[in-house]
């Protein structure tokens, strides 16, 4: 028998094993659901979609590199949120977009949204989606110029977003038999952005999310609900040549509403952590959106709309929190 | 009987059941055995001999009467070489009588079949057995079974759950002490008076609610059912089984027998059976040895105060160099730190991890996901707990529930930002007595 004793043993806490699901997988998953927007972009815009979300993705994890090294802060490259924030950035500029206005994007989503915070897990704001303001204010002009799909047969070179169009018919200024038709929004042959363009696409993605639980529905659930309820709603109100039905997967489809839903809103760092919490995020996010697409001169309101609830999750949450756990004992059976 | 319709959070930490079908071997006697003086919640034992006595297995070496405690037994026969202090596995002090075996395993003359005619005799015979939770959390047995509201509990659950990865010796311990469970069950029932009996097991030992489904119905018995629970973690714990069975909720603070409610480990209730027939008291204990550092994984039955040492060596010794040694199940069994700690009542399995399987995942940012929260039994936000924690607010942490907590693992194991969540609301409840808040 061995007569070799060991004192000299590791001690620590219970448990004593965890899952394999860390950040680096997460993130990794959120990669791999954003891989149909991607193609269907690649399909939609061609070849130049690609460049620029390598440019976005590679100039983000730069940023974050050379952040943590200048700072001599330990280096979370590797957790791939970087990756991740660059993709969800790039996936929401138009095809067309020059690579140094990118690069300016990605460096304030890194560096001034998230790094400057705290690096992840600190941030308040969703950092692509600051990222994309700063861009659509400050290159107002490059941020709406949209290249038309392959599929547009015309001599144009650009043209207008569904959303765009909307609004030009809400002034009065084109018919409504000018819009697109849902089906087209659905599969992703009317111009937008990148990533926004095929709500099937990112169905997918999103539906992969879920299933592999890395997000919770309730965020997307309750968001594209409102934005369906409260569009059907308006139009039954207002009539005339609209037909409120179609008006509401209108809305749900154009635009950054599908994308917004599933990839930004869901941030888990920027969202409510409580599943009531989520439930007035994801329809303040409706809402906010609504409100700013109908009676407000910005034609797509999804990302004020997000940044808007990021804003207001710490409040949400000590609310929520407050208000579960401060009555009597804690509660079994909520699910 | 099946499950209720709602459940608990709980969550898949896998199984690792590689000893489920291996039976249990008896380990023969070492050279030396350390029993310890503090093998029960409450307090700890005064050594009854002393250097150079002669002692009998059975023979009561330790007791006091303060009243949460129970006696020690000798395990062996032999000779007492000396009282030792040695830290235990909580950081504390035990006093231990060591023995050094004569290996004849002479009885003594104080075991007895114990005469059980009413409810204090019943109480007396538990206590002089030493019986103790063996689940874990060694909680003395007499008295659990004497609660002051007697009239009151009707329900009498018996925990075959056995939740930890790892662990099989509880399943071993049905498979091949069916009969035992049985009596001892009805004894108890007996004299709880409890209308209803269930033996909760995990639906991935299949092979045991078969068993006593089948010797259940041979028998004729109509107070006693099996409950399959689901195969998952934390089921096996006292107040997540309790809301399983029952579907009433037990909040900390509320003991069992509040809600009418008195559960007990499946291996402390064949304990039991087997001592109404013979009599005698706690000494051996049956445990699973596994983990990767373990050459030959086994269930064993080992006397009570076998060292650690010497129980992985009858598994073939050590394969590679441990690097941690548990004392229970993965999820809340103990880390110690050294090899030469003896076996106490409520081990029920002893795991040596490899440097590979011991590896302590570098801890990052929490990103706020909320898989802690949805992985908690209680519904408790163990992320708001560790800021509060971190910060040192008792009122938070108190606000927050961190009572509430069992310590269960299940946050901590399913961090993807591998932050010692548990540790956090173990070390939050400190604050929160230190603070004296109610």
């Amino acid at each position: 028998m061995d007569k070799n004793y060991y004192n000299n043993l590791t001690v620590s806490s219970s448990p004593h094993l965890v899952t394999t699901l860390d950040t680096q997988k997460t993130m990794l998953m959120v990669l791999i659901a954003l891989v149909p927007s991607f193609i269907m972009s690649i399909v939609v815009f061609g070849a130049r979609s690609i460049a620029l979300t390598a440019v976005c993705a590679i100039s983000a994890v730069f940023f974050e590199w050379a952040y943590n090294k200048l700072m001599k802060k330990p280096d979370t490259v590797k957790d791939l949120s970087a990756c991740v924030t660059g993709v969800i950035l790039a996936m929401n500029l138009p095809s067309s977009f020059p690579f140094w206005m990118a690069i300016i994007g990605t460096f304030v989503s890194i560096v001034i949204v998230k790094c400057m915070f705290g690096g992840l897990g600190r941030n308040i704001a969703n950092p692509a989606i600051v990222g994309r303001i700063v861009l659509l204010l400050s290159f107002t002009t490059q941020m709406t110029t949209w290249p038309v799909t392959r599929m547009d047969n015309t001599d144009a070179t650009t043209g207008a977003t569904a959303l765009g169009i909307l609004s030009e018919v809400a002034k009065g200024k084109q018919d409504v038999s000018t819009l697109p038709d849902n089906l087209s929004l659905f599969l992703g042959t009317c111009g937008g952005s990148m990533g926004e363009v095929s709500a099937i696409a990112i169905l997918i993605g999103g539906a992969f999310l879920i299933w592999k639980k890395i997000i919770s529905p309730i965020i997307p659930v309750s968001f594209i609900a409102t934005v369906f309820v409260f569009s059907l709603i308006y139009y039954a109100i207002v009539g005339g040549d609209y037909n409120a039905f179609n008006m509401a997967i209108f809305h749900v489809c154009a635009g950054g509403v599908m994308f917004g839903a599933f990839f930004c809103a869901t941030d888990y760092v920027t969202s409510p952590i409580m599943s009531k919490g989520k439930l007035i995020f994801g329809i303040g996010c409706g809402v906010v959106t609504m409100v700013i697409r109908i009676w407000c001169s910005y034609p797509e309101g999804v990302s004020f709309a997000i940044l808007f609830m990021n804003m207001l999750t710490p409040l949400i949450d000590s609310k929520v929190i407050r208000n579960y756990y401060c009555k009597g004992g804690a509660k079994k059976d909520e699910k | 009987m099946s499950s209720n319709a709602k459940h608990l959070h709980s969550i898949d930490a896998g199984h690792y059941k590689n000893t489920a079908g291996c039976e249990t071997e008896v380990m023969p006697i070492p050279d030396i055995v350390k029993i310890s003086m503090s093998q029960n919640i409450g307090a700890p034992c005064k050594p009854l001999v002393k250097k150079g006595d002669e002692v009998k297995v059975g023979q009561v070496i330790g007791d006091t009467d303060a009243f949460v405690s129970v006696p020690v037994h000798a395990s062996v026969s032999g000779t007492v070489t000396g009282i030792e202090t040695q830290r235990n596995a909580m950081g504390g002090m035990d006093t231990l009588v060591v023995i050094e075996p004569d290996k004849k395993q002479e009885l003594s003359e104080e075991i007895k079949v114990p005469e059980i005619t009413d409810m204090d005799s019943f109480v007396a015979a538990v206590r002089a057995s030493g019986l103790v939770g063996l689940g874990g959390a060694s909680f003395p047995t007499h008295i659990k079974f004497n609660p002051k509201n007697k009239d009151e509990v009707d329900t009498f659950i018996i925990n075959g759950a056995e939740c930890e990865p790892f662990i099989t010796s509880d399943h071993r311990t049905m498979l091949e002490d069916t009969q035992n469970v049985i009596d001892g069950a009805l004894e108890i029932m007996k004299y709880l008076e409890t209308s209803q009996g269930y033996i909760a097991i995990e639906e991935n030992k299949p092979d045991a609610i078969a068993l006593f489904d089948k010797m259940i119905a041979e028998q004729g018995i109509t107070n006693l059912k099996t409950f399959k629970l689901q195969a998952r973690y934390p089921k096996g714990a006292e107040r997540v089984l309790i809301y399983e069975v029952t579907g009433k909720e037990c909040p900390a603070g509320v003991l069992p027998a509040d809600l009418g409610v008195i559960v007990s480990n499946v291996t402390s209730v064949a304990f039991f059976g087997q001592y109404l027939k013979d009599g005698i008291p706690l000494i051996k204990k049956r445990m699973t040895v596994d983990g990767d550092a373990v050459k030959t994984p086994k269930n064993i039955i080992a006397p009570i105060g076998t060292l650690i040492h010497d129980v992985i060596g009858f598994c073939g010794g050590y394969k590679t160099a441990p690097k941690k040694i548990l004392m229970g199940g993965p999820m809340m069994g103990r880390a110690i730190f050294s090899d030469q700690m003896p076996i106490v009542k409520n081990n029920n399995a002893i795991l040596a991890f490899s440097e590979e399987q011991a590896y302590i995942p570098e801890e990052t940012a929490c990103i706020n996901c909320g898989r802690c929260h949805q992985a908690c039994p209680f519904n408790l936000l163990p992320t708001g707990l560790a800021e509060a924690y971190e910060n040192h607010d008792a009122q938070m942490l108190s606000d927050l529930q961190v009572m509430q907590c069992m310590e269960c693992g299940s946050c901590s194991f399913v961090c993807p930002a591998r932050r010692p969540l548990a540790f956090m609301n173990k070390l939050g409840k400190g604050i929160v007595k230190e603070a004296g808040i109610k």
